[in-house]
Formats: structure tokens, sequence, C-alpha cells
């Protein structure tokens, strides 16, 4: 399948920095990230890591560098030879190939769980409700919860929760999918049945940017391992190397109490 | 299952195992008391009441489907409904604009929502209803420029039109702050999820954030619309013939002042009463992905997930 797409990364971040008020965040990032590919980024608390997925889709407005999904410039461009800020409406048009899971799972409460996976279907991409409907349930099948397309989330267990809003995210057919910490919200007996829809989702090809502390995870389901510390790429590789033998001292000592 | 936890919930060896399902409420004299002293003083009333002629029921009953009065409740409850939904339609625009980041619009919306709030009622719709001494004509015109279309002060402000102008406007005043309280109280995951979606801000609005905050407006809104029916009583000042209007008009002719005020009383109260039960529909419908029971779980198994949920 990744033979098939073309080989320009499908995520360029270059000397990203990004700060709120007096704190500097984000001290310099570059990544390219391949179509297909299933990136980890794990780090400390604080080392930046959700604020770097959340400037990818400009949730985050980046103070210097340049971030571009898909060849397209998030939250700019170009117009006679000048960078111009798009409006809100121009950045919802750029996001909306973008599929994001929160750490909070922020499934619509009023709605139904089918009404939250087709709501983006049928009203930004102008699916049909029918079409949309089908799509949905076969998502839950995938998930695992077709018997809950009637509920509303708050009858749901939070793992639940968690993979009703992948379904979701899946639903618009994303290019590119964001999880910021899925599970660090969960019951540790809840993570599994998460982890196991997400393993499920890099086998098939998606291109996935993860950030999470499980470190399990990241060596099973990563294609590439990313370490970030103080608002920086420490170190980067295969998970074999980054997880099985680091060499940065911080990577170290980060690794060191997750065994 | 229960039998289960019931022998392992016993603690080792001392009390011996009983069953709280056979336990029941104690007797208590006291409450009883209380219930019969309260019940007689109520009926005492209640007969008084009943039995004072002064308070002359024979002619609140024969007024009470009058037609006067009954043209005066339409009267009244036309200008809440309208005088409401104008309210609710502008108070909704300026809560969102006192929320932008745009300064034009939080200006404006707060110098509205401080004026309007920092008047009373009463004074505002005298200045509607005489308007035209301090303007004659009402033009619509280009600032400095020549005037598009003109029109006579006392044709256009009618008692009708300054009665519902005045409502509505300060209803409007009200609204945005009881609108922007439930906007606010939206957790802001849900903008950013909308956003991280792809949705433009009025769709988020519409679709994601305004029905989560409904909960919140519903209640102070009940009763904005309460206060709103009281509130039409004050257009009786500008010859307007409201409820109050038509009752005040005919106790002016028969001095049977008490009775007429009942029979507006208890008009009052009966709509407020109906009002109260559409309210209490409508915050259950707001309020349907709460119940813990799910559609497709049995309850036991709801209200577990909803534990497990909520932290």
């Amino acid at each position: 399948m990744n033979a098939v797409q073309s080989m320009n990364p499908l995520v360029q971040a270059r000397d990203v920095h990004k700060s709120f008020d007096e704190l500097e965040v984000l001290k310099g990032i570059d990544l390219d990230i391949m179509p297909g590919e299933v990136v980890v980024i794990l780090g400390p608390s604080g080392s930046g890591k959700s604020t770097l997925l959340r400037c990818i889709n400009h949730l985050e407005a980046i103070n210097k560098g340049f971030i571009a999904v898909d060849g397209q410039q998030i939250g700019y461009r170009l117009r006679n030879g000048q960078l111009e800020k798009l409006s809100a409406n121009g950045i919802a048009r750029q996001r909306r190939n973008i599929g994001m899971v929160f750490q909070q799972f922020n499934l619509y409460p009023h709605m139904t769980v089918l009404q939250n996976i087709i709501e983006a279907p049928v009203g930004i991409h102008g699916e049909s409700r029918q079409e949309a409907t089908q799509n949905a349930l076969k998502l839950l099948e995938r998930v695992g919860l077709s018997e809950k397309a009637a509920s509303y989330p708050r009858q749901l267990s939070g793992g639940q929760q968690q993979r009703v809003a992948i379904a979701r995210a899946l639903a618009i057919k994303p290019k590119l999918m964001l999880f910021d910490e899925p599970t660090s919200a969960l019951d540790p007996e809840l993570v599994g049945e998460v982890l196991a829809t997400m393993r499920d989702l890099a086998k098939q090809g998606l291109t996935m940017i993860v950030v999470t502390h499980e470190i399990g995870f990241a060596r099973e389901a990563a294609d590439r391992v990313v370490f970030m510390d103080g608002g920086k790429i420490v170190e980067m590789g295969a998970p074999e190397d980054v997880i099985g033998n680091p060499q940065h001292p911080r990577t170290k000592a980060f690794l060191s109490r997750f065994l | 299952m229960s039998g289960l936890h019931l022998t392992s919930a016993s603690p080792a060896g001392d009390a011996p195992f009983r069953d709280v399902a056979t336990a029941h409420a104690p007797f208590r004299l006291g409450r009883l008391i209380l219930w019969v002293a309260i019940v007689l003083v109520a009926v005492d009333f209640a007969w008084i009441v009943a039995h004072n002629e002064n308070f002359g029921w024979p002619v609140v009953a024969a007024y009470f489907f009058n037609p006067t009065v009954i043209s005066g409740l339409y009267v009244s409850l036309g200008l809440t409904v309208v005088a409401m939904a104008l309210g609710t339609v502008l108070g909704l625009g300026l809560a969102i604009a006192r929320m932008s980041k745009d300064r034009l619009a939080t200006s404006f919306a707060a110098l509205f929502i401080w004026f309007f709030r920092g008047t009373p009622l009463l004074v505002q719709l005298i200045f509607w209803y005489n308007l035209s001494t301090l303007f004659p004509q009402l033009s619509i015109a280009i600032p400095f420029g020549p005037t598009l279309a003109s029109w006579d002060t006392n044709s256009v402000i009618t008692p009708m039109t300054a009665a519902i102008v005045g409502l509505a406007l300060n209803e409007a005043a009200y609204m945005a702050e009881i609108i922007r309280g439930g906007l606010l109280s939206v957790d802001r995951g849900q903008t950013e999820t909308a956003e991280a979606f792809g949705m433009t801000r009025a769709r988020a609005l519409w679709r994601i954030i305004i029905p989560q905050a409904m909960r919140s407006i519903v209640p102070p809104t009940g009763n904005q619309l309460i206060s709103m029916i009281k509130a039409t009583s004050l257009v009786s000042v500008i010859a307007m013939a409201d409820l109050l209007y038509s009752v005040q008009s005919i106790y002016n002719r028969t001095f049977e002042i008490i009775p007429m005020l009942l029979v507006a009383v208890i008009w009052y109260l009966l709509i407020t009463s109906i009002l109260n039960v559409g309210q209490s529909y409508i915050e259950a419908y707001y309020g349907r992905s709460d119940r813990r029971t799910g559609t497709a779980e049995k309850p036991v198994l709801a209200g577990a997930a909803v534990q497990e949920a909520s932290h």
C-alpha cells in the first residue's frame, strides 16, 4: 500500500518554534513523516510533544518555522507571493482530512454514538446520511462496539468512549490521524482495548502520529519513535534502536522508569 | 450475584446477618403533628379567603372570561412571545459578539448590555413611547449624507411598537448574559474537537456548542419568560391594552378593584404554571443524554459504566 502512494512526505515540519507567553515549548523541531508511517512521540511531561501534535493541525499556531500537511501549509496561504494568515473557515477546510483523537475523548455528549460518528461526514464532507450511517456501522464493528450505536457517550466506559472517538475520526477517511495521549485518561484495565484498536489501524497502513506514554505500543506498532525533551527532538529512529538501545542520556533516564 | 456479595460482605465473625431489604422507616409522631397543624392553618386560611365578601368571588367569576379581559390577555401573551423571541435572537447575537475576539463587536455588545440593564424598563418604555419628542422624523440616511427614506415618528412608534421595541431590547441585554453564561459552561474541548474536525465556527456553534449550552440556558430563560409576562403589565403606562390595563379599565368603571385585580392575578398564575410545565419538558429534552439507562444496555451495567466514565 505504501508503494502506491507518493513518496513526498505527508507531514513536513521545519524549524518549528512555539511559545506560550514567555515559555518556549518548542525550540526548533524538524520532522518529516511519510505516507503510511506510524510515528510514536515519547517524552516526559512538558517536553512539548502534545503541543507539537496540536501544531500539526493548527489547533495551536506556531511562532516561527513551517508545517505542511499533504503539501499544504497549515493555517496560511500564498497570495501574490506573500504568506497570508487564513481565516478560521479557511483553516477549517484544511483540517478536513486530518483525524484527531483526544486524551479526554471529547465525544459530543448530546449525540448518540452513531450521531457522533456521522456528524462530520454528513455535515462537512457532504456524504448522504444513509451512506455515512452504513460506514459508521462498519467502523463500529471494527472497533467492536456495534451494539452501542444508539447509546449516549455517558453510558459508555472510558475505553468504549475512546474507541468510538477513534471510529469518529476514521469516519472522515483521514489521510493523517493524530492521537493525543489516547490512553492517559483511562483506567489501566481499559488501556488494552484502545491500544489493540490502534495497533489494528497501524497494520492497515494509516498514517498515524501518536503521542503516548505506552512504551509497549511504541515498540510493537511504531515504524519510528521520536523522543522529545525540553522542546527538542533528542533522539529518533526505529523502535528497536531508540527503545532497545537508547543513545542519549535523557532517553535512557526516561526509559529506565518503564523497565 | 447478590448472594455472593452478601456472604462476602459480612465482616469477620461479629454482627449477625440482617438483610437491609427487611428494614422499615420508624414512625415519627412529631412529623405527623406538624402536618396536621399546617394543614389546619392552610384550610382555615382558605376558608377565610373564600368567605370574605371583600374578595368579591362572584365578581371574579363574572369577569373572568369578559371579552375585554380576554383581549387584554391576548395582548399580554402576544407581547411576551414577540418580545421574548426578538430578545432571544438579539441576545444570542450579542452573546456571540461579546465572546468574539473582535474588539469592535465586544465593545458594542458590552455597551448595549451596560445601557439596557442599567436603566429601568419602565423608563425605557416611556422613552420609546415619547421618541417623537426627541426625533420627530425617523430616516434612513448615509451618515452626514443624503437621506434615503423618512417617516413621521408618530406613525412608526405606536404603543404597540414602543412596547415591543422596549421589551425586546431590554430582554436582549439580559438574554445575552444568560446565553453567554451557557456558552461558557460548555467544555473547551468541545469547541476544539469541532475545530479539529474542520467545522466552521457557525456550524460548531449551532451543532455542538448551543445544544450543550441549552442545559444551563433553559432554567434562567424560564425565569426571564415569567418576568417578561409580568413586565408586560408595565406597558399599561403607555396606554397599551394588556391584561392589567384591561382590568384597570373595568374597575375604573365599576370600582370593583380587588376582584378585578384577582382576575388578573389568577390569569398570570395560570400562564406561569403552564410555562413551568413546558420548561420541565424542555429541560428533560436537553437532559436526555444524561439519563443513566442506555437504550442498548441493562440499567445496572449502564450505572457501572457511568461511574467508570466519570473520572
